[in-house]
């Protein structure tokens, strides 16, 4: 695992791999020092290109329980606010030397297109409707802590599905852990198209919630009302929403999952949140050894991904010097600092400068 | 595996292959005993001692001299168990994953923590355990105690307690487990 843009990419072994991981790492959090060793002298950036205050403190946090060096950057102080293109701004920061960096952006695909502009490792923090795959980590991190796992499991993933970049992502990772995935809500609201998705689509939350292990509720975004998506509030939370009521129709050792922020009263009713079966927090504390799994996966072990087989296993000392040989410098990076110089104002480097705390 | 130092076994390629067994299950039982009671001698009893064996290897000798300490002290002397792959030095060089969590549920502020390994070779494990040690706590003493000292040490570290010392070329590997101390070669 070099970089992370979507959960389609990862192997189940690679999934594995992370559960592992996070798993040690969730025990790092509960000592008097949560902090280990194990990326000192990297250098993550976080580059937000879109609002989000748990993602990113979560990936900080994450980082700097690793060692890592954290350069914030946010899209309220860079130079894409004075007209700078993405290429621009990411070459740029490519040629500070990093090692890797965390992309949160509007447009689909950017995280993509960035990998290609970069050498550092790309880990996709939610692009547009596409994906976030560490979301999906999290939440399957913790259905594995509560149920064991996903093997067999039906799950109905429940609201805006066509605007999700949650749903897409929790969809290909899900199934490909061998759960039975539901997607429920308005016809409004699905993807134009989902033949080709490995799911059952149903209209009615009622025909799905007492069969369910796990209930995903996504959150419903008021704008989508301006767009007549949906007629009102209270006509979805009657409809579509989960309702003390509805929860009170769900299995006893079910979940009640949402990626947050959550609409009390909309998809979800405030009691139903104080539910021992909603596991929102729990999501919410998985996020840092998920996303300390995810980088230290890209930054240590992914990077040796191709090489893996044939350098550990050759002589000791080899592995040593390939090692010495292979590890990447500053010195490696596309772009001088001269460069970059020449690409930006005086003014708009500053500010980058200062947007970063390490 | 006998070192985690720089493992080639699966999933890394490679399977252990013994040539010739150098402790039987009696001898290796015998050689814990032995440690118990130095352990003992050494700290002149079992106040404020706590074992630590070094995931994975480290473990079972841990859990053994424990019991061998029960047997001679009537002491329960509390296990700990220590992964230090975030404490390496070669996570640049090589793909170096956590064996198992760390279960540490002791407090060794003020404690003699004796570290348990199998094997001892390189040092660089107990180097990154004497770092994890202490990001836990301000012990006043750590000691090493190893099933396997086969030298080849790359840094100022010294066992003291030692099951055997059995003297290896850098190709060979040495596969102990309670119930034996095997003499082999990595092959591909």
């Amino acid at each position: 695992m070099k970089q992370l843009i979507s959960t389609a990419d990862l192997t189940v072994a690679d999934v594995d791999d992370l559960m592992r991981l996070a798993d040690s790492f969730a025990e790092v959090q509960t000592r008097d020092v949560p902090k280990v060793p194990a990326l000192r002298g990297r250098t993550v950036v976080l580059a937000f290109f879109e609002d989000s205050t748990r993602t990113r403190t979560s990936f900080d946090l994450a980082a700097r329980r690793l060692s890592a060096d954290v350069l914030n950057f946010s899209v309220a102080s860079s130079a894409t606010k004075k007209g700078e293109s993405l290429r621009d701004t990411v070459e740029t920061i490519n040629a500070m030397g990093i090692d890797a960096v965390v992309v949160r952006h509007r447009s689909s695909g950017a995280p993509v297109q960035i990998s290609r502009w970069t050498d550092a490792a790309v880990i996709n923090a939610g692009d547009g409707w596409h994906q976030h795959p560490t979301q999906a980590l999290l939440d399957y991190y913790t259905i594995r802590q509560r149920i064991g796992g996903l093997d067999g499991a039906k799950v109905a993933i429940c609201g805006d599905i066509n605007h999700s970049r949650v749903a897409r992502s929790n969809v290909d990772l899900f199934t490909k852990l061998g759960a039975e995935v539901t997607l429920v809500g308005p016809k409004t609201l699905m993807p134009p198209q989902t033949s080709d998705w490995p799911v059952t689509v149903s209209h009615s939350i009622d025909d799905v919630v007492a069969e369910v292990d796990v209930m995903y509720l996504l959150r419903i975004q008021t704008e989508r009302l301006s767009s007549g998506l949906f007629p009102t509030v209270r006509e979805y939370r009657s409809r579509w929403g989960l309702t003390l009521q509805r929860a009170s129709a769900l299995r006893p050792e079910a979940l009640i999952m949402h990626p947050g922020p959550m609409n009390r009263g909309v998809e979800i009713d405030a009691e139903v949140v104080d539910d021992s079966r909603c596991v929102v927090l729990n999501q919410v504390a998985a996020g840092i050894p998920i996303r300390m799994a995810v980088l230290y996966q890209v930054l240590g072990p992914g990077r040796f991904e191709d090489t893996a087989g044939d350098q550990v296993g050759v002589s000791t000392d080899a592995v040593v010097e390939q090692g010495g040989q292979a590890e990447p410098t500053n010195g490696a990076k596309p772009l001088s600092v001269d460069a970059t110089e020449v690409n930006l104002e005086a003014d708009s480097q500053s500010a980058i400068k200062e947007a970063s705390c390490q | 595996m006998a070192e985690r130092e720089r493992r080639r076994t699966p999933p890394y390629g490679g399977v252990f292959v013994a040539r010739s067994e150098i402790l039987d299950t009696a001898a290796v039982r015998r050689a814990i005993r032995r440690m118990a009671h130095e352990i003992v001698e050494a700290n002149e009893g079992l106040m404020d001692t706590v074992l630590v064996g070094l995931q994975t290897g480290g473990v079972p000798f841990a859990e053994a001299i424990a019991e061998a300490l029960m047997e001679i002290e009537g002491v329960e002397v509390p296990v700990g168990k220590l992964d230090v792959a975030f404490y390496r030095d070669d996570i640049n060089l090589r793909p170096v994953l956590p064996e198992a969590v760390t279960e540490m549920n002791i407090d060794i502020a003020r404690k003699i923590v004796v570290l348990v390994d199998d094997v001892l070779f390189t040092g660089r494990t107990v180097r990154a355990a004497l770092d994890a040690i202490v990001d836990q706590g301000r012990p006043r003493s750590v000691q090493l105690a190893v099933m396997v000292d086969r030298g080849h040490r790359e840094l100022p570290i010294r066992p003291d307690y030692i099951g055997k010392n059995v003297p290896t070329k850098r190709s060979e590997a040495v596969n102990a487990t309670v119930s034996s101390v095997e003499l082999g070669e990595i092959q591909r």
